[in-house]
């Protein structure tokens, strides 16, 4: 057992936290006021190798390990969740390519994310099919050598300027459920791709989410991801993958709500004292760093077990919903401690709370992470393991 | 060009600095390290001449105990191409410092030195000059440049310090009381810097994953044929007197009257 980070992870994440110190948190207020994306931040970052972590150095990412992803995602986010996503986006889109592509797509598509600052987005959700992924609509009709691809995907992070698009839809029939589904990667530049109604959000404002409408998209084997109707089974891996980074989502909001908290109880007053001497104040102050150590625990080991090569759903469920319910229980906590002022923006922990609330929605419902969860419990449990 | 360039691993200047209870030194305990700010300042002014100046290397040097490796290591994060430490433990003052570096100087042979104008954990600023006097070589200290640090230039990385086109010499604007100085220094020499000349790159993430491949040569002071015994001994360390708490006039009639009488300002 030894969980002492490498001479590596500590200058990764010193660059990370100078990064987000200096060019993040300064900017961040502003960016989610007016719902700005955070072009500027994300060229900057790119630069500094903070955009395609994950990306194999053979197509010229840094083949950062989950681990390593992590601890720099924990940074960014205790700046800004929203920019946080944004640039953690790339690596959600390039993944099924990193596990299912063809040697050719890999070159191509995540050599465009490397070559330049661009982006790409992963299109699985849809406006009647979100937790319920085998229920998806948009559906590919074969033609001949082509497929035709019709349909429209909801929530789409860094959809409006994305290049390229990781598509999930179904292949088969409405009645095949998640054994019809087929990853294909849609450039932006074909004929019939359109980008919709950008959403106007509750939270990570500066993160871009917006409707991919696809019209009569002629595709070609090109085009194809992995085998015809694996593209759940891509989809899930996927999400084992992108998981514990929704857990450093959480870490980073909550050791920030943690810091402004306990600067704010030592400088508050109240019935003669420092608001911090009231023991009330101090059970949650432990709470929420009870919440943040067992959730960076949880956020480590599923990033471990990854580095193992130990893919294990259930690892990295549990750091999602635990992470994504503790931030927003930790957050709202936060603008609690905080009381009249928290809930302005005059300080910043009402932002946290609003951020926070998307970690228990996207990547799979925290709802749904129990049901990962439950099920694998009881699926052990007949298995007699 | 062939630039060599000191790092030196100081206390943080974010960890709060306790002295001692008997005065020797300050608790060291829980205080944090890094590079000396005006050495990063000095390894980013190597790099922009360095890419400006092509085919050139920047040679990171720092003399201290065995974890001054990790100082070494930043500088070669940040684009440095390899390292040099000059392995001493302990307190070594800036003159067996000096020293040190003249006899790597004298192997390594560069054209240019940079250095920071000081470290912040001692504040000396003798170091440079008296390496210049050593080697016999000219300085100009305190590196500055005519544009701001937000200006088109500086986000171009464009260096300060400008090599002149016969590469015989460099340009340096120094920071002088009231204004600057332009000079013109004959190379090989020695240019400490200020803390308005540049501002350091990050370490980028690319920059980390490489710098653990690049050689750091040990060398030790006494195969060099230096006697590092301090010339210099500190005989007390005291924390700055306590800052007496503020206080709350009533009115505007008592501020002036407690600037006129007590604070004497006017
Ligand atoms: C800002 C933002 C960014 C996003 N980015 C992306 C993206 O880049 N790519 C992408 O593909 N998607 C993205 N999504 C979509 C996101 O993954 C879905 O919103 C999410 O999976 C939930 O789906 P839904 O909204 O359809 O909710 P629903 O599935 O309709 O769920 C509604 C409620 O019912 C619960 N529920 C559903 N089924 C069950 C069940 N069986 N048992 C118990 N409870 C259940 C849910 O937990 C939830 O509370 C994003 C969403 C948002 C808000």
């Amino acid at each position: 057992m030894d969980f002492s980070l490498n001479d590596d992870q500590q200058r990764l994440i010193a660059t990370a936290r100078k990064f987000t110190k200096e060019k993040i948190i300064p900017v961040a207020q502003k960016l989610d006021e007016h719902g700005t994306f955070p072009s500027e931040i994300c060229k900057e970052g790119w630069e500094l190798g903070l955009m395609n972590g994950e990306v194999p150095q053979e197509y010229g990412g840094l083949g950062l390990s989950t681990l390593d992803h992590v601890l720099m995602q924990e940074e960014i986010n205790f700046g800004c969740a929203g920019i946080g996503t944004t640039l953690a986006g790339n690596n959600l889109a390039a993944m099924p390519l990193i596990l299912a592509g063809t040697e050719e797509q890999k070159k191509n598509y995540l050599g465009q994310l490397t070559d330049s600052c661009s982006f790409a987005a992963y299109a699985c959700s849809e406006p009647d099919a979100g937790s319920d992924v085998a229920g998806m609509r948009t559906t590919v009709r074969k033609v001949g050598d082509e497929w035709i691809l019709n349909g429209i995907k909801r929530w789409i992070t860094n959809g409006a300027y994305a290049n390229w698009y990781t598509t999930f839809a179904r292949t088969g029939d409405a009645t095949d459920r998640h054994k019809g589904i087929t990853c294909f990667v849609v450039p932006r530049d074909l004929p019939g791709v359109s980008v919709g109604r950008k959403e106007d959000k509750l939270g990570q404002r500066a993160s871009n989410t917006c409707d991919i409408i696809y019209e009569d998209v002629k595709l070609t084997k090109a085009h194809l991801v992995g085998a015809e109707g694996q593209g759940f089974k891509v989809a899930m891996k996927t999400f084992d993958r992108s998981r514990p980074w929704i857990a450093a989502g959480a870490t980073g909001i909550m050791r920030r709500a943690l810091e402004e908290c306990t600067k704010y109880a030592t400088e508050r007053k109240a019935f003669g004292q420092a608001i911090g001497q009231f023991q009330a104040i101090q059970f949650m102050l432990a709470d929420m760093a009870m919440k943040y150590e067992a959730t960076r625990l949880l956020m480590l080991k599923a990033a471990w077990n990854i580095g193992q090569g130990k893919l294990d759903a259930i690892e990295s469920a549990y750091a999602k919903a635990f992470g994504a319910d503790s931030a927003m229980q930790v957050a709202t906590d936060a603008v609690q401690i905080f009381g009249g002022y928290g809930y302005t923006k005059e300080y910043p922990v009402e932002k946290l709370m609003r951020d926070a609330k998307l970690l228990q929605i996207y990547e799979g419902t925290s709802q749904i992470q129990r049901m990962v969860i439950g099920r694998s419990l009881i699926a052990a449990a007949s298995a007699g393991v | 060009m062939k630039i060599l360039v000191t790092i030196k691993r100081v206390e943080d200047y974010e960890s709060k600095i306790k002295v001692k209870p008997d005065g020797t030194w300050i608790v060291t305990d829980g205080v944090n390290y890094r590079a000396n700010p005006f050495d990063e300042i000095a390894v980013e002014e190597a790099l922009r001449l360095r890419d400006a100046n092509m085919p050139s290397e920047v040679i990171a040097v720092s003399v201290g105990s065995e974890l001054s490796v990790n100082e070494i290591r930043s500088a070669l994060a940040m684009g440095a191409d390899k390292g040099i430490l000059v392995k001493q433990a302990g307190w070594v003052d800036s003159d067996a410092v000096a020293r040190c570096l003249q006899k790597v100087i004298e192997r390594e042979k560069p054209d240019l030195v940079l250095m920071g104008k000081q470290a912040v954990d001692v504040d000396d600023n003798v170091t440079g000059q008296l390496l210049a006097e050593y080697l016999g070589w000219g300085q100009a200290t305190f590196a500055s440049k005519h544009e701001s640090l937000e200006s088109a230039e500086e986000k171009a990385k464009k260096p300060g310090v400008k090599l002149a086109a016969d590469k015989a010499s460099v340009e340096v604007i120094r920071e002088i009381d009231g204004g600057l100085e332009t000079l013109s220094v004959k190379l090989p020499a020695i240019v400490t810097v200020d803390l308005r000349l540049n501002v350091p790159r990050y370490a980028s993430l690319p920059n980390i994953m490489k710098a653990k491949k690049k050689p750091v040569e040990e060398l030790d002071p006494k195969a060099l044929g230096v006697d590092v015994t301090p010339k210099v001994k500190v005989l007390k360390v005291e924390p700055p007197p306590a800052r007496a708490a503020g206080i709350k006039v009533p009115d505007v009639a008592a501020l002036v009257q407690k600037l006129h009488s007590d604070a004497k300002v006017i």
